[in-house]
């Protein structure tokens, strides 16, 4: 590990919002009690927040509106949204703030109503209409799943990917989601069929939602929501847990562009500015969360970030290689992923809290001794516009 | 015939591409300061700026460089249409179309990368514009 490392911000408390159904709630609740509860978690109060990070989400109205809502008076608001990226992204900024002496506390949080108001995030929507974009776009019926499944049909016909190999993804994360009681708890809500764990024969035979992409390859639609408080080094030293380091981040998008690879993912540009940041390589992460919207973005991320070479995923990912009580690669979403445990539209808080608890020694699939730990998020559409937001976590 | 949504204006990248596909056209642009090829249309040039960007009409042909089969798709104008193939395009031109592939028997079977396709001009139930689509040659 390199010795001039800066470990001068930390991830110092957490909260994920248990429920995956919850129509009793608004998102803007989700996301309150939420930060009170990693404030909680931290030995913080409502009166120490001086940054906060918002996507926009929910009823919010972004870092203005939100610090309306709680009755706050932050010195920096950040509405940096960009997907399910947003909260990677945030974490960069957050650390940048934090180092430049302008915030103490910085928190972030998520509230969505997915399931509860019935969005359909995969197979709905068009943009609206009369932009630049969705005049050359909506008259073709793209789903936010075709985008991911045109990276897949393109990465199997230029390295020979199969099928069987993504599902090895699923199968992965589905064993991570059966050690996690909330993640079981939202199968049973979201009434999943087969709650078990399943196989590469499970998955090859549920139907198939745009090809070559099968229902079990996409993840779930789940209300919920979290919070995650980062601080300074002084404040980190008065906090009730053990300090989770941000040593590394990097921001990177992508888009539709004339001749382009879309199998190269903005992993590619995010990826190596967080490893150059953060001093270590690849190899040396113990658990790496990485946004599986689909089985295709965990594969061609795990190329991108440098797990593997261009196009061996496929093979990377077999045999249960990325399982959490498996040597020799890291673990890959402990907690049971977007597949499996859940996701509220924007999955990459959850990247951030299951990383922050495998620091911490607190995950239900947890790591032996874990160092070092990867969140990856990715925003948008895969092959299309996207942005990717990598951040490396250090334990204490 | 088909109601696909159809382009929404006042719009000013789009304009002039939407014209041209009234009068049986396919149209990209090209930079006269650089030469790059821009697409999809817009006001500048992606790669140096320039604003001085010249309309061209395509000869149609192109080649599939991926796809997929949707089969679900819960907006109207696409729900009940069953599987239909997405795909982007790469012209001979050098640009990068998002289209459908039509005109053939089983979309999960007879369209494939590397394919040949050509452009057409599909006529729809409503609205003044048709919709490019290709269609394997």
């Amino acid at each position: 590990m390199a010795v001039n490392q800066a470990r001068n911000v930390a991830i110092v408390g957490l909260y994920e919002w248990p429920k995956r159904v919850d129509p009793d709630v608004s998102s803007m609740q989700i996301k309150a009690r939420s930060i009170k509860r990693a404030l909680d978690d931290a030995g913080l109060t409502w009166a120490d927040i001086d940054g906060l990070y918002d996507a926009n989400d929910g009823e919010g109205g972004g870092g203005l509106g939100l610090s309306a809502y709680l009755g706050i008076h932050p010195r920096v608001i950040d509405t940096t949204s960009v997907g399910g990226s947003s909260y990677e992204f945030q974490v960069a900024h957050a650390v940048r703030d934090i180092a430049a002496g302008r915030v103490n506390v910085a928190v972030l949080s998520y509230g969505s109503k997915a399931a509860s108001q019935r969005i359909p995030i995969g197979t709905g929507g068009p943009r609206s209409a009369g932009n630049w974009q969705a005049n050359m776009e909506n008259a073709y019926g793209q789903t936010l799943i075709s985008n991911y499944a045109m990276v897949a049909m393109r990465h199997m016909h230029q390295y020979g990917t199969t099928s069987e190999q993504l599902a090895e993804i699923a199968v992965t994360t589905r064993a991570h989601a059966m050690r996690n009681p909330e993640a079981v708890q939202a199968m049973q809500d979201l009434q999943f069929m087969n709650i078990r764990e399943i196989t590469v024969t499970d998955v090859m035979e549920s139907r198939v939602i745009a090809d070559p992409l099968h229902l079990l390859e996409c993840c779930m639609v789940s209300d919920g929501g979290g919070a995650l408080i980062l601080a300074s080094a002084d404040v980190a030293r008065g906090t009730k847990k053990k300090p989770v380091w941000v040593i590394g981040s990097g921001e990177g998008i992508e888009y539709r562009r004339n001749g382009s690879d879309i199998t190269v993912s903005s992993a590619a540009r995010s990826g190596p500015a967080a490893f150059a940041e953060a001093g270590v390589s690849p190899s040396e992460i113990d658990v790496a969360m990485i946004y599986d919207s689909f089985t295709i973005t965990v594969a061609v991320m795990l190329e991108d970030l440098g797990f593997c070479k261009k196009g061996e995923a496929g093979a990377f990912v077999a045999d249960g290689r990325l399982r959490w009580d498996r040597p020799g690669a890291p673990a890959l979403n402990t907690d049971g992923g977007g597949l499996s445990s859940n996701h509220p539209g924007m999955r990459g808080l959850f990247l951030l809290l299951e990383a922050a608890r495998q620091m911490r020694g607190e995950s239900t699939s947890q790591v032996a001794n874990p160092r070092l730990a990867l969140a990856h998020g990715n925003g948008g559409q895969l092959g299309g516009n996207h942005a990717g937001g990598t951040n490396i976590l250090a334990a204490d | 015939m088909p109601s696909r949504p159809q382009p929404s204006f006042p719009e000013h990248d789009t304009q002039p591409y939407w014209d041209a596909v009234k009068d049986g056209k396919l149209t990209y642009q090209v930079c006269t300061d650089c030469g790059a090829v821009v697409f999809t249309p817009r006001g500048q040039c992606t790669e140096c700026g320039s604003d001085h960007l010249e309309v061209r009409v395509s000869s149609g042909t192109g080649t599939v460089y991926t796809y997929s089969v949707i089969r679900q798709n819960r907006v109207p104008a696409f729900a009940e249409l069953g599987a239909y193939a997405l795909a982007y395009v790469d012209l001979d031109e050098g640009f990068r179309m998002l289209t459908n592939i039509v005109g053939v028997a089983d979309p999960t079977k007879d369209v494939k990368i590397g394919q040949r396709v050509k452009v057409e001009f599909e006529a729809q139930d409503t609205g003044d514009y048709p919709i490019p689509v290709f269609r394997p040659v």
